[in-house]
């Protein structure tokens, strides 16, 4: 202060001002090359799985991608049962996870009492931070036999007998399989889809609410008609967010889906996901193979699933998710 | 907006009408209420599920040899010891070199890219590397650290890892630097300070704790992962720890363990997964309090 006083038209000095003006340079620089990195990670990803799988594209040309066969032995490899089984069971875990996590955001946002909100939405926090290993070991130890024993018994004597959709859910209860690990997974993006709903259910401007309830709506009406219309896009968005964890998940998965590449009619059935294969297989391939070109070339393909689920997710969800 | 209050039979007119229809509005409302709460109550069940197995198997397996000894062939007995440092010296390691540039990174889009495309497009790439799966993330480092370099590497690990953390640290940092009110930023450029340093010094300083918390989450989140380090630091039985060398990790030990046909490896499975999920959940709940304390 006092230095202040004594030299009141004191100029900063050329060299001090220069000096200043290099660290902002240099900052700035820092972090623009810095954002520019994250940009070449994304497109190294994309260049190196593409390279990688390229000798595969090659060999098996644009059939690659839908072909069931996969036999190390006679060196044909095609994608199609593994991109099947990543389908099936991404799709499989939404239709299970949805109406639970919106169940669970619907609790935690309209009904819960206010001091339990926290304990129980911490709960559901720490639901996704569950290492996905954890996942796979309890889904094979703890779910699986609980599966082969009475879930899957008991849907075979009933759903089976069903017309149509019978099929499904037909065949020997190994436990594993197409379903269990649907299940797990929907078990493991539930937290996420219900997280992100209940943001943004959060962000629904109360006087609208409280005009609907003025209005003498009961609770799920202030949901149907005000909240859901009101969030509908973040809502796809969170949806789509949980489908793409969905796909790319790979341990949980690798330990229940039953491994074996067939699509068998039945979702009790044992399959795989793309990820599977690649966590199973690399191990014993060798390199500069065929087969390493392939799962590489699976994990291209995996890619370009995933980055059009994640890119759709997030555009749904940017407007809203800005504060 | 399909919520239709009044039905066809007007209920002015109809008492009993009005009435059925109140009832029936509320036992919708109650149904869907209870689907809620079980929906809670089921998604909690699995958590206790998960936490109950753990603790049973984990502690019953649970021994001091567990820390003490190295993994060893089955039927000899063996601990985590070198799982474990591994594990600590590549999640440290990516740790430190993950978090500056997504700091940096973050810095970047909240102070310097507001509104700009680039910005825009790096903000969209890094949410996507937070969501892509992470076994790509270790094909990719396997291609470019692995394969030309000759051999798995904790190196390798380090950097998947790295690449795994970033997009966590560039979230929070955003996310924290933006609830910086500008009229902080405009006081100190009025003080004649330079740019960087308003950001190092006062931004910074303003978002540590929340930037802390998405470096712990970011840690917990990657102590955790198992697929990216198939490809990478593979594994290895031995205590070695040489960063050019494949090198154990407790995720990679508990998955091949887990699967394997031997008892007593598969109890030292349950042991290292329940070290590793209290590990995960401590992080998250210590990250969790110190949010709440911002917010």
């Amino acid at each position: 202060m006092s230095q202040a006083t004594t030299s009141p038209f004191a100029i900063p000095t050329a060299p001090r001002r220069r000096a200043s003006g290099l660290g902002d340079k240099l900052f700035g620089w820092a972090c623009v090359s810095a954002g520019g990195l994250v940009l070449l990670l994304l497109g190294g990803i994309i260049l190196e799985l593409f390279l990688g799988g390229l000798p595969a594209f090659k060999a098996f040309g644009l059939k690659f991608f839908w072909d069931t066969e996969w036999d190390p032995v006679k060196e044909v490899f095609g994608a199609g049962v593994s991109v099947y089984g990543t389908i099936v069971t991404a799709l499989l875990a939404i239709i299970l996870a949805v109406p639970m996590a919106f169940g669970v955001a619907f609790f935690l946002t309209e009904l819960c009492p206010p001091g339990l909100r926290r304990p129980i939405g911490t709960a559901v926090e720490l639901l996704a931070a569950v290492p996905s290993i954890i996942y796979g070991m309890w889904g094979f130890f703890v779910i699986a036999p609980l599966m082969a024993q009475h879930v899957q018994p008991f849907l075979i004597d009933t759903l089976g007998e069903l017309p149509l959709i019978g099929a499904l859910f037909q065949g020997p209860p190994f436990g594993t399989g197409l379903f269990t690990a649907a299940l797990i997974l929907a078990i493991m993006i539930l937290p996420f889809i219900a997280a992100t709903m209940r943001d943004v259910f959060e962000q629904v401007p109360a006087v609208f609410k409280e005009s609907a309830y003025g209005l003498g709506s009961t609770r799920w009406e202030v949901m149907r008609g005000v909240v859901l219309p009101y969030t509908r896009l973040s809502v796809v968005g969170g949806i789509m967010l949980g489908l793409g964890r969905a796909l790319g998940e790979t341990m949980a998965v690798t330990f229940v889906i039953g491994n074996a590449n067939r699509i068998s009619s039945s979702l009790f059935g044992p399959g795989n996901t793309i990820a599977s294969v690649v966590a199973l297989e690399f191990g014993e391939s060798e390199t500069g193979s065929l087969k390493l070109a392939s799962l590489l070339a699976l994990g291209f393909i995996l890619f370009l699933l995933s980055f059009v689920v994640l890119a759709v997710s997030r555009y749904m969800l940017r407007s809203r998710l800005k504060h | 907006m399909s919520v239709s209050l009044t039905g066809s039979p007007d209920p002015h007119r109809d008492v009993a009408v009005a009435a059925s229809l109140g009832r029936r509005r509320k036992r919708a409302d109650r149904t869907i209420a209870v689907l809620s709460w079980t929906a809670t109550a089921i998604g909690l069940i699995f958590l206790a599920s998960i936490l109950v197995t753990l603790f049973i198997k984990g502690f019953g397996a649970m021994a001091p040899s567990v820390f003490t000894e190295v993994t060893k062939p089955p039927g000899s007995g063996g601990g985590l010891l070198n799982a474990i440092i591994g594990s600590l010296i590549q999640v440290g390691l990516a740790t430190l070199i993950g978090t500056p540039i997504g700091l940096l990174v973050g810095t970047y889009l909240a102070e310097y890219a507001r509104g700009s495309t680039f910005g825009n497009i790096v903000r969209f790439v890094s949410d996507i590397l937070l969501s892509a799966p992470s076994i790509l993330i270790g094909l990719f480092v396997y291609q470019l650290l692995v394969l030309p370099f000759g051999g798995f590497s904790g190196w390798a690990g380090v950097v998947a890892l790295a690449i795994l953390i970033i997009p966590i640290v560039v979230r929070t940092t955003e996310d924290m630097l933006s609830l910086i009110p500008n009229t902080l930023r405009e006081a100190v450029i009025g003080l004649g300070a330079p740019k960087w340093k308003m950001i190092v010094l006062i931004c910074w300083r303003a978002a540590l704790s929340g930037v802390i918390t998405g470096v712990l989450l970011g840690v917990a989140r990657i102590a955790g992962e198992t697929a990216p380090l198939l490809f990478t630091s593979l594994g290895n039985n031995a205590a070695q720890y040489a960063l050019n060398a494949p090198m154990p990790s407790l995720p990679i030990t508990i998955y091949s363990y887990a699967g394997s046909p031997f008892q007593d490896w598969i109890e030292l499975a349950w042991a290292g997964a329940l070290l590793i999920t209290l590990a995960v959940l401590l992080l998250n709940i210590v990250a969790r309090t110190l949010l709440r304390g911002i917010k």
